[in-house]
């Protein structure tokens, strides 16, 4: 999973729209266009279409080590599927995910949205500024972001220990963030949300850029308050946009994998589970790669369940046109 | 009396605007050093004496720079073996993509045809798949063709995300070229080939280069897919590299942090170059509506 840096799939729109839809109604001309296609697709359906055949159908297969060897598993019917879901400590796993995420992704999008605004307020010299900094978290590969915090936050020569006590938030020297499973997981929001928030601010403010600013001073001049400007006419225009970004970071934040299994040193104790590491580790630690596989099936259903909100919305704008 | 009333409350309202100024700005001010610091804790981490890293006061600045975290990270074992991986990695992955995409972001920019909305909404939802989902059937399904431990095998399922994503993206960079262009050099005499050389490409160029960028930062930063199929250490790429810095005696935090270092700044450096491109384009598509 690579995160923030991650542009995902945004497009720089055409420029010039109605004049190519016009004349491209024309060109549609016999096989060239599939011929084009041709190798990408056979591409796709052998890297994608076949694991994603293939993940299925291990779903309803007993697969350990032994059938590894064998390349052949055993077909089993709903048989992993009814391990899990009579498992508790999958419900638990999933109830932690459901609140890790919303969590995040409430953090994110407000924390970004106050980060916009502010570069809207700034002057031209320290909005720059700002920028840099957002340009450069947002350029960090997830990798190394954990790794800095995992630094920052070490028990013994950590910077943030030997801050906040002598901020007198009380006595943290030799403090182990990872003892209590709800600081650790405040520790990997705080990695998630940081490397998150550039991406949502920086979208967010490009957005109020294209804000009427005659008519937000014109409401002013009305006695429109600041809440009220944000609420009735900054929030509209910006609703698509919060649409898309909230699907995503959803979408990104429901399926962390890589901070906490590096902060936890590659062998996450099993508070720390979210449904990725879960079905990470039934896979690939206890070679159960079938029953792995049910889990990843799950978290892949749910997904569609928020992708669906983000493509609706994508195929409303006419971004599939 | 009456003639000092407004002045009063002018001086009144632009000290509140003042006011607002400094609060806004020392907001900015305490946002932008929040943000800053992991990565300048990186680097200067990286600068300072091993004495100075494991002080138990942290040293806000390195008074003693040296360049021994870099010595000693780039001497590690298989440093230059992760580099060259990551590198061959990374090229091949992106031109295969870019190569690949292209040709079909030609055919759904350029041409209607049936089928088109169908593989624009399999292309854009396809990228929505969590690869910690799909590493379980691409490393079975490898392992029995014996590419696990092969960087053959981590381009393959590179490709599954990063070829999407490209099409996408040159989609959009295509859609953007104005027929009229490729048309007049048509009616100037031009085949279809030659007016695609000559009007298309350059005219994509940038495109080109953002898209390719991007794919490479995607293939650079790519962590679940090397960790479980590269298990050989000769093999590895950096990300999974930077592991070897923690040992059972602990971390050596100056080392880390010197080769988490190398491993962001090419990162750093191309997405400095594009990341315009990306805002810009989200934003056009979605205020549109």
């Amino acid at each position: 999973m690579t995160r923030p840096a991650e542009p995902v799939a945004l497009t720089v729109e055409p420029v010039i729209r109605p004049a190519r839809r016009r004349l491209r109604t024309r060109v549609g001309r016999g096989s060239v266009p599939y011929a084009l296609l041709v190798p990408a697709t056979a591409v796709i359906v052998a890297v994608l279409g076949y694991p994603m055949y293939k993940i299925v159908a291990l779903s309803f297969q007993q697969y350990g080590l032994f059938e590894l060897i064998r390349h052949q598993g055993k077909w089993i019917g709903l048989d992993n599927y009814r391990t899990v879901l009579q498992d508790s400590t999958f419900w638990q796993v999933l109830l932690r995910t459901f609140v890790f995420t919303i969590a995040n992704v409430a953090l994110t999008m407000v924390l970004g949205t106050l980060v916009a605004l502010l570069l809207a307020a700034l002057g031209k010299f320290m909005r720059l500024l700002l920028t840099t900094a957002l340009v450069l978290v947002w350029a960090m590969p997830p990798v190394v972001s954990v790794n800095i915090w995992n630094w920052m936050v070490d028990y013994e020569f950590g910077v943030l220990n030997w801050t906040l006590t002598k901020l007198h938030l009380g006595n943290f020297i030799h403090h182990d963030w990872f003892v209590n499973p709800l600081q650790g997981f405040a520790v990997i929001t705080a990695i998630v949300v940081w490397g998150a928030i550039p991406f949502v601010a920086i979208t967010l403010y490009a957005g109020l850029t294209q804000l009427p600013s005659d008519i937000v001073e014109a409401a002013r001049i009305d006695g429109a308050g600041a809440l009220r400007i944000f609420r009735d006419m900054t929030l509209p225009i910006l609703k698509p946009i919060f649409v898309i970004l909230t699907s995503l970071s959803v979408i990104w934040d429901f399926q962390v994998f890589t901070q906490i299994w590096i902060i936890r040193n590659y062998r996450p104790e099993s508070d720390y589970y979210l449904i990725s590491i879960y079905s990470f580790v039934t896979s690939f630690n206890q070679s159960q790669y079938g029953l792995g596989s049910a889990i990843a099936l799950i978290m892949v259903v749910i997904m569609l369940g928020f992708t669906f909100f983000y493509i609706r919305q994508m195929v409303r704008l006419g971004e599939t046109d | 009396m009456s003639a000092a009333a407004p002045t009063i409350a002018r001086r009144r309202r632009s000290r509140r605007k003042i006011a607002r100024r400094v609060a806004v700005n020392v907001t900015g001010a305490l946002v932008f050093l929040v943000m800053i610091f992991p990565v300048y804790w990186m680097v200067t981490t990286a600068f300072k004496r091993g004495s100075d890293v494991l002080s138990l006061e942290p040293e806000w600045w390195p008074h003693n720079p040296t360049l021994a975290n870099f010595t000693d990270a780039i001497h590690r074992p298989h440093f230059w073996d992760a580099v060259q991986n990551s590198m061959i990695v990374v090229v091949a992955v992106v031109i295969l993509s870019v190569g690949l995409a292209l040709l079909a972001a030609l055919a759904l920019a350029k041409f209607r045809f049936y089928g088109r909305a169908g593989f624009i909404i399999v292309i854009f939802a396809v990228q929505m798949i969590p690869l910690n989902a799909l590493i379980i059937p691409l490393y079975i399904t490898l392992s029995s063709v014996h590419q696990v431990d092969k960087l053959s095998g981590v381009i393959v399922t590179y490709l599954t995300f990063v070829l999407p994503f490209c099409i996408w993206t040159l989609r959009g960079f295509i859609g953007g070229v104005p027929k009229e262009l490729e048309e007049a050099a048509m009616v100037d005499g031009s085949t279809r080939l030659g007016a695609f050389f000559r009007i298309m490409l350059p005219l994509v160029g940038p495109g080109l280069v953002a898209t390719s960028i991007f794919a490479f930062i995607q293939a650079w930063n790519e962590y679940i897919m090397a960790y479980v199929l590269l298990q050989s250490q000769e093999k590895q790429t950096l990300t999974i590299w930077l592991a070897f810095f923690t040992t059972q005696r602990g971390t050596d935090w100056g080392p880390l942090m010197a080769g988490a270092t190398l491993t962001a700044l090419p990162v750093v450096v191309f997405f400095v170059l594009v990341h315009r491109k990306i805002a810009f384009g989200l934003t056009q598509g979605a205020v549109r509506g």
